[in-house]
């Protein structure tokens, strides 16, 4: 029987008008892995961070290896042996590795000597990292060992990792996981925070599982299937999409040659991209996040133009068209970023139907915008797919991300697209309205479009892609059909260019 | 305003007699005969000025130089004026109106084309150039522009008093003349083209979601021409109807700080037409009644710029209180699932 | 024109911008975008003055002018950072606001002359030839301006705290996630950047005019934001920066004041530029070169935009 180090016990916390977190209570061991699992929104960001002392709980207490614990800052958390690998947003691109780690640590050693034990835990735990490198050069991995060898360098007794492997190759994961079970022998307490299931299966020896804020169950992931806990998660049974099969049509996109340097600061640049899709075809292009999905695209919306060659729709040189040209042409696209990129948070739902409708759906005349016909194609499209909002007057930040997303997709999609292209059209959506959101994709292709799936969601990308390719540092691999390919062979797809990684794993 | 009482009380005045003095007053005064008018010919140019930079504001770029794209306006329009002097065709007005719009704009293009072709800030920018028109403004009325019959007295003919180039109070006793009417007007028009209008959603968009206004297709280049030329041409017209009519001459001293008073209006007006034109007025009122104060309470004159400054400041800060206020009810609407990681910065929301 | 005194002369007449662009190169670093120096300069030059010539001690008025700039700016940290604001209208606000309080304190200042700020020669050094005069010479805020720099730069390359600090510039969600105290470090900051720009002010009124004159700062607040964008956000460059404008300015005074004549000769005849002409462009150089400056580091191929900090000018919500 393991000690136990940290024990949480009735944590409530509530925001304006929402429970984030409702009398939750379990024990994290010493000496082993503890997932925490629930979908977007179950209230795991509150919980951990209420854990590393960003936010107060209302209710509640927590103790840590029998003492007292509430930290009123991280820095408490830090100085009582907790600390936390963050998924996102904790890194300073500008910084040197040493700096960052200096800005994680109480009372850092100068620089030298830390430079020096930087190499030296790096080497310990197989993670290899230069201390002097800027940050913002590092791949997405490489970032993670960042902060994984921040928080070593601590001496940590209870270790908080959030959604670690989103971002991660196969075969990155794998060397993570060899890193997480040696830290769990040397007696670390791991509080492992994700959805994905087959993971937490191979990891955790003990599950929490979150929904609306509750813990609804406990269980030894070893010993539940996979399909047990997704239950558990939400809360009900899930609709798997059903692929129809697809007709070989004629080309409607293709792409060739794509080369093109990213507009942003430390992006990633497109080298040669080359594909084509059909008509009732959907292509999946996987990867991890980074790697050259924003600017592939950039380069289709028009937002960032090409040569006129290196993108034909329909056989027609488009590269240099901006993105209304394209759209009028039959080319559509839906970006990641829902808030602020594919709407405008602070717009109507009206504004933002009309912010791609404009031309497609007639929707302005002599540049004098018809707002009643915006609104006509608002309400369409939140009748059509089940968009919850009190009406299309509502601004579009006050919808939630599972809602907006619905109606970006379905802004597209009702526009009669010849292409589509979407870049991670689930992410961060509900399970119900993912599955909706990749029924409506799939309908589209079997209406006779042609359509592009970009996301990191390698389940997705199986169950709805006829063909599927990867993206690695900006090059994208040869399409193959998805039917019959290994989670071996994708992930080799996917690290192209992580070659001693891969080494490493055999 | 109670800080304004606060802050005529502690230079020695009576603050209520102070805020009478210059808000009651020019308008129901001993003198309002007088008075009156003035606050039409005072608030023409700060509307014009504000209503132009309010496009800019609103889509993120920022044109501070107003100041001496109205200046500009004046001297090419003068020169215009100037160069068939002392002709008497009915063609001169227009055409000195196009010239001072066209001076003003291509001043303005300056900071536009260098922010377009190398990225340059246009804050900046338009703001040196602010104080090369002053040097270009001081060298026309000593040089070109000057009076030959003048006696070497620096400053222009006389505009108004030249019945081709005069732009005279079309009715009496209002101030009202042409830049007043072409104010009222570009109020109207501004509002139409924020309503109604695809340029005024775009420069909505590309001001609230600079990324969403790329998707959509706005062209950001195009934009800052458009914002700047906008700004600098309506900033020119400004400076030419004042040089045609309530200054009357090309002078040293021509420039009274319109273009700068024009960014609170512009702000204080919350960028909105209506709301610069109410705020011009206002502004307009503290300028006359600052006057009034300084003649009648020996109130100096920079109290009332300190003033109009803190006006900007309590606007800035009940904005944000405002915005509060209408964030925590959209919340209400949020289903509550999902409130948690989309609104915290560090949360699993990327 | 003795080049040794031209020198001596630019370490002075490049004082005021350099202590506003060096608080302001702080500020920036901390992400937040000011565009109050002017005003703030401004302000510093009044209650600089006042209080110089109040304890009838240019030294002590120094100390007046760093408090009132720091007071300004904690009225823009204050709209900024707690209510949010836009931190460009802030600015400007800040900056018309400034150029009011200044107007209005220095009604009754006019005419008067600012006490005597005394030379401090340093022993020994000053003897040095050349470079004595050059550099030993000078009053105790061309020191201070120096050793500012140095201190700057030490602070942010080498110190605990300026790592912090430029932490939260580059990423303030990141800082705060790490538990750094992101408005905190900010007000401390933009408090140095409001004295830094204070002083700025002051050596104009107090040490180069030296009386009080409206408009005294004269866009040197402009300029000095201007430096920080040449400087790509590093305070040794800035120097150099400071030093060019300061070199432009004093350049520019002292060839109108000596009548040179700009012209050229061709095949025996000389063209001469024509007196008008020659002063108005002399009274633009500082200006004209700045937007040079300004177009020749941006168009460098997004090498500005990359020493940019991440966050500058973007508010900060701590995690609601």
């Amino acid at each position: 029987m393991k000690d136990v180090l940290l024990a949480i016990r009735g944590l409530t916390k509530t925001y304006p008008g929402v429970v984030a977190n409702s009398d939750v209570s379990f024990d994290v061991k010493a000496g082993s892995v503890h997932a925490l699992l629930g979908e977007n929104g179950a209230g795991k960001s509150t919980l951990v961070k209420t854990i590393y002392g960003l936010v107060r709980p209302d209710a509640g207490s927590m103790t840590l290896a029998g003492q007292p614990y509430a930290p009123a800052e991280p820095r408490a958390a830090r100085a009582a042996g907790v600390a936390m690998v963050f998924q996102h947003f904790s890194l300073f691109d500008a910084l040197s590795v040493a700096e960052n780690i200096a800005l994680g640590m109480e009372g850092p050693p100068p620089m030298r000597d830390l430079a020096a034990r930087i190499t030296q835990v790096s080497r310990d735990y197989g993670l290899p990292l230069d201390p002097h490198r800027t940050v913002g050069d590092l791949s997405a991995g490489e970032r993670q060992r960042v902060e994984i060898i921040r928080c070593l360098l601590q001496s940590p007794r209870l270790l908080i990792m959030d959604e670690p492997t989103s971002v991660l190759t196969p075969q990155e994961v794998e060397i993570l996981f060899r890193t997480l079970r040696r830290l769990r022998e040397e007696g670390l307490a791991i509080l492992y925070i994700s959805h994905k299931l087959e993971e937490i299966r191979a990891l955790c020896e003990e599950a929490t599982i979150l929904r609306l804020g509750k813990v609804v169950a406990t269980c030894d992931p070893r010993a539940t299937s996979a399909r047990q806990m997704a239950e558990m998660m939400v809360g009900g049974t899930l609709r798997i999409p059903t692929r129809a099969p697809s007709p070989g049509g004629e080309t409607a996109l293709e792409v060739q040659g794509l080369s093109a340097s990213s507009p942003r600061l430390h992006g990633t640049s497109l080298k040669g991209v080359t594909f084509s899709v059909s008509k009732g075809e959907v292509l999946g292009i996987g990867g991890v996040a980074g790697n050259g999905q924003d600017e592939l695209l950039l380069a289709l919306s028009g937002e960032m133009r090409v040569a006129p060659g290196m993108v034909r729709l329909k056989g027609e040189p488009i590269g240099r068209c901006r993105p209304s040209d394209r759209r009028a042409r039959g080319l559509l696209c839906a970006p990641e970023e829902r808030n602020g990129h594919a709407s405008a948070p602070d717009m109507s739902l009206i504004e933002n139907a009309f912010l791609t409708g404009k031309v497609r759906e007639g929707l302005a005349r002599n540049g004098f915008v018809s707002w009643a016909g915006a609104r006509d194609f608002a309400e369409r499209i939140i009748k059509d797919f089940d968009v919850r909002t009190p009406g299309p007057q509502v601004a579009a930040r006050a919808l939630s991300g599972g809602n907006l997303q619905k109606f970006v997709i379905g802004r597209e999609i009702l526009q009669r697209p010849e292409v589509l292209v979407v870049n991670q059209p689930t992410w961060g959506v509900d399970a119900a309205a993912a599955a909706a959101i990749r029924q409506a994709l799939l309908d589209l292709a079997a209406n006779g479009a042609a359509v592009v799936v970009v996301s990191q969601d390698l389940d997705e990308l199986m169950e709805i892609s006829d063909r599927f390719a990867a993206l690695n540092e900006g090059r994208l691999s040869a399409a193959r059909p998805a039917r019959g390919l290994t989670v071996e062979e994708i992930g080799l797809m996917l690290g192209g260019a992580h070659g001693m990684e891969v080494a490493h794993v055999h | 305003m109670v800080a304004g009482g606060l802050l005529f009380a502690a230079l020695g005045k009576d603050p209520f007699v102070a805020i009478r003095t210059i808000f009651w007053d020019p308008l129901f005064g001993d003198f309002a005969s007088y008075t009156r008018p003035q606050l039409l010919i005072k608030a023409g140019p700060l509307i014009l000025i504000a209503t132009g930079l309010s496009f800019g504001f609103r889509a993120g770029i920022w044109n501070i130089g107003a100041e001496g794209q109205y200046v500009l306006g004046a001297i090419t329009g003068a020169a215009v004026g100037l160069a068939v002097y002392p002709s008497e065709s009915r063609l001169i007005f227009p055409l000195m109106v196009v010239a001072g719009a066209l001076g003003g704009f291509a001043w303005a293009m300056i900071p536009a084309l260098l922010k377009v072709r190398f990225g340059t800030n246009e804050i900046l920018v338009s703001l040196m150039l602010v104080y090369v028109a002053t040097n270009l403004l001081a060298w026309a009325a000593l040089g070109p522009l000057q009076n030959p019959e003048g006696r070497g007295f620096p400053g222009s003919r006389n505009l108004s008093q030249w019945s081709a180039s005069a732009n005279p109070e079309l009715i009496a006793g209002t101030g009202m003349h042409w830049g007043v009417v072409t104010a009222f007007a570009a109020v109207i028009a501004a509002y139409v083209l924020l309503a109604r209008h695809s340029f005024g959603f775009n420069v909505r968009l590309a001001g609230q979601a600079p990324r969403a206004a790329a998707f959509a297709g706005v062209n950001p280049s195009r934009l800052v021409v458009a914002c700047m030329g906008l700004s600098g041409a309506l900033a020119g017209v400004a400076g030419l109807f004042e040089v045609t009519g309530p200054a009357g001459q090309i002078s040293i001293d021509f420039n009274v700080g319109y273009g700068f008073t024009a960014i609170i209006v512009a702000f204080l007006g919350r960028l909105h037409p209506i709301g610069i034109l109410l705020a011009g007025l206002l502004m307009a009122l503290t300028y006359i009644g600052g006057e009034i104060a300084q003649t009648q309470l020996g109130l100096p004159a920079a109290a009332i710029q300190m003033f109009q400054g803190m006006l900007l400041f309590f606007l800035l800060a009940m904005d944000l209180l405002v915005q509060f206020r209408l964030r925590w009810k959209a919340r209400a609407i949020e289903v509550p699932r999902t409130v948690i990681p989309q609104a915290s910065p560090a949360g699993e929301a990327r | 024109m003795d080049p040794i005194l031209l020198l001596a002369s630019l370490m002075v007449a490049s004082t005021p911008i350099l202590l506003a662009s060096l608080g302001e190169l702080v500020v920036e670093r901390s992400g937040v975008l000011n565009l109050g120096v002017e005003g703030m300069m401004i302000t510093g030059a009044i209650t600089g003055f006042a209080a110089g010539v109040a304890t009838n001690s240019a030294l002590l008025g120094f100390v007046g002018a760093a408090a009132g700039g720091a007071a300004l700016s904690l009225l823009f940290a204050v709209l900024v950072l707690w209510l949010r604001s836009n931190q460009v209208a802030t600015g400007l606000a800040l900056t018309l606001f400034g150029l009011g309080v200044a107007a209005l304190v220095g009604q009754s200042y006019n005419g008067i002359r600012a006490p005597a700020m005394p030379d401090f020669r340093i022993p020994l050094l000053a003897d040095i030839p050349v470079l004595g005069p050059i550099l030993f010479r000078h009053d105790l805020v061309v020191y201070l301006g120096l050793a500012l720099v140095a201190g700057v730069w030490w602070f942010l390359n080498r110190s605990r705290a300026g790592l912090t600090l430029r932490a939260v510039g580059e990423n303030h969600d990141a800082a705060h996630a790490l538990g750094y105290k992101v408005l905190r470090l900010r007000l401390l900051a933009i408090l140095f950047g409001g004295a830094c720009a204070g002083l700025g002010g002051a050596y104009l009124s107090l040490v180069r005019v030296p009386q009080w004159t409206e408009g005294v700062t004269a866009g040197a607040g402009w300029i000095a934001l201007a430096i920080v964008v040449f400087a790509s956000w590093r305070p040794l460059r800035l120097l150099l920066g400071a030093w060019l404008f300061g070199g432009i300015s004093y350049l520019q005074l002292n060839l109108q004041a000596a009548d040179v004549r700009l012209g050229f000769s061709l095949f025996g005849s000389r063209w001469e530029l024509p007196a008008d002409l020659q002063t108005l462009l002399f009274a633009s150089a500082p200006y004209l070169v700045t937007i040079l400056v300004l177009v020749l580091i941006s168009s460098g191929k997004g090498r500005a935009a990359l020493a940019a900090p991440g966050s500058l000018g973007q508010p900060f919500h701590a995690s609601r």
